[in-house]
């Protein structure tokens, strides 16, 4: 992870770009999109609306009539790739994220777990191996995307790793835990989705009028832990 | 100040200019999807261009001015009446107390803005008061407007020039918008996946029409034509997506991001529709088509900023007749 690590910069629309740190899921490429993104925060670029930090990227979303009425004659899409050059150029391999250790319950009771009995049978397990697979990792949160307060958390055990369902639900429950891939993460809102789901928390992982809206963030790690289908539900009515 | 809400509309929200800087936490932008409507109706009753509007779908709701509102009707056209007397879009309008605002046949466009002079009173969720439904938040309460719901006006008209036997007058000046609907063909730029289409689908992509699919919404446009195909797999992991990119789906099919995207995609982006034409595309309805045409960025941007150029020129010369007229 030094500045001279490769990138490459492109248009996402005419009113925003990407900078890419190569096309994979991999915990260092990571790491340098979370520092960029803190550096972006802390010396913001006029005319920038949002900072989208993915797995592997860092999507810039201008304004583009404020920045264009500055300077019509001048291309705005190549003033903002020059900054943003300069910014990842100047950033160092010196970072060191300060990561968060979360711990999430997840009750994995047949009740609020639909997949959880064919995951296991696909996969030649029992049920419960399958929740000591899934609770006994420690998690990365790549990012957070799809809903608000979306994360998208790995890598899955590869023995439960498990693709996205062939026909998505019309209706997953706020708190579903799923798992897509290798990728495990929780649903925020009701909502459609095609991951399977093996368990539920009782943790809001979105509140709209809370200092920070989402419970988690890039870069944290994440542990799951078992309760029962009592404690999930007087958890959930406490 | 209010207006009272008498019969349900498909799906009438508060909106505005849009939700930035919160993408970071998968909060999509929202806001209007035809921000040069929203923009010509604010600016003909004297708003700040991404004042709050009411964003209607056809068929758009009934309702009562429970008092005198200076109001503009921007976008698309439902054959708007007041109390059975057909009204005109595009003119500000003052509408008498307890007079009655209804639609009747869609004629063209899929969404008409209401602007009030001085705006609605809404909630305000991270810095706007567009409506985000999924959250429950901003707009009024985070709900669709349904009968019953009173929404209230920040203030009254500076202005009672009503004739007594009207329940409206036409303020005498129109903004002229024959250049912003006019065409159904869409400019693009290419997006980082365009170079993986196969040139048969690069060819198809400006040659074909698009139809507008039923399940098209405010999250996105889905197309039907002749599917399209990369020339090479690539293996995608989510990132960032962007109002007007266009996606390959993997059946072949394009989907046009609108207002309420997903902050992050998966699918090939074969494309980015350019900013300037997304106020067109907003007013397309299913079953309606459309064709497209590759453009460079840079021209995309002159496009925007002449575009916005002229709403400028139009919001500066609505100012000064509002100004005039109320001296």
């Amino acid at each position: 992870m030094t500045h001279s690590s490769p990138y490459h910069i492109y248009p996402c629309g005419d009113h925003a770009l990407t900078i890419s740190f190569g096309e994979k899921v991999d915990i260092d490429i990571n790491e340098k999109v979370i520092q960029l993104f803190h550096f972006l925060q802390g010396a913001p670029i006029a005319g920038v609306l949002d900072i989208i930090p993915a797995y592997s990227t860092i999507t810039i979303v201008y304004d583009l009539i404020i920045l264009k009425k500055k300077n019509p004659a001048r291309s705005v899409y190549q003033s903002m790739y020059a900054e943003i050059k300069k910014a990842v150029e100047q950033i160092t391999g010196s970072y060191m994220s300060q990561n968060r250790l979360i711990k999430i319950p997840v009750c994995y009771d047949l009740s609020v777990a639909p997949d959880l009995v064919s995951l296991a049978e696909q996969h030649h397990l029992t049920i419960d191996e399958v929740i000591q697979l899934h609770a006994g990792k420690t998690y990365r949160v790549f990012m957070i995307g799809f809903l608000p307060g979306f994360s998208y958390m790995g890598t899955v055990d590869e023995k439960i790793a498990t693709p996205r369902k062939s026909k998505p639900r019309t209706l997953v429950p706020a708190g579903s835990v799923g798992i897509a891939g290798e990728q495990t993460g929780i649903y925020p809102f009701d909502s459609p989705g095609g991951w399977q789901l093996i368990g539920q928390t009782p943790v809001a992982m979105f509140s709209a009028y809370r200092e920070t809206p989402c419970y988690l963030q890039p870069g944290d790690e994440v542990q799951f832990y078992p309760i029962t289908l009592s404690e999930f539900e007087n958890y959930t009515n406490a | 100040m209010s207006i009272l809400i008498t019969r349900n509309g498909l799906l009438d929200t508060i909106q505005d200019g849009g939700r930035y800087g919160y993408q970071h936490l998968g909060i999509n932008p929202g806001g209007v999807m035809d921000k040069a409507a929203m923009q010509i109706a604010n600016a003909l009753v004297g708003n700040d261009p991404k004042e709050a509007v009411i964003e209607m779908h056809f068929p758009a709701a009934e309702m009562v001015f429970e008092k005198t509102t200076l109001i503009a009707l921007c976008g698309a056209n439902f054959s708007a009446t007041i109390n059975g007397e057909e009204i005109a879009l595009m003119q500000p309008l003052l509408i008498r107390e307890g007079s009655v605002l209804m639609f009747g046949k869609k004629q063209r466009g899929a969404r008409i803005y209401l602007a009030v002079q001085g705006g609605f009173i809404a909630d305000e969720w991270l810095q706007s008061k567009s409506t985000h439904l999924k959250v429950k938040a901003g707009g009024f309460a985070g709900k669709p407007l349904l009968k019953k719901h009173r929404i209230f006006l920040q203030r009254a008209p500076l202005l009672s020039i009503l004739h007594p036997d009207h329940s409206f007058e036409i303020l005498p000046w129109k903004a002229k918008v024959s250049d912003l609907y006019g065409s159904t063909r869409l400019r693009f730029i290419a997006g980082e996946e365009y170079q993986l289409l196969d040139d048969i689908s690069k060819q198809k992509l400006i040659d074909l029409s698009f139809t507008i699919g039923r399940d098209s919404d405010r999250m996105g446009y889905r197309l039907q034509a002749d599917p399209l195909q990369l020339s090479s797999h690539k293996e995608m992991i989510s990132t960032a997506v962007a109002l007007g990119t266009i996606q390959l789906l993997p059946d072949g099919q394009l989907i046009v991001l609108m207002a309420d995207h997903q902050t992050t995609g998966g699918y090939p982006r074969v494309g980015h529709i350019i900013s300037a034409d997304i106020p067109t595309l907003a007013q397309l309805s299913a079953g309606e088509t459309f064709s497209l045409e590759i453009i460079d960025i840079n021209k995309a941007e002159t496009i925007l900023y002449e575009q916005e150029m002229n709403l400028q020129q139009l919001q500066n010369a609505c100012n000064f007749r509002l100004q005039e007229y109320l001296k």
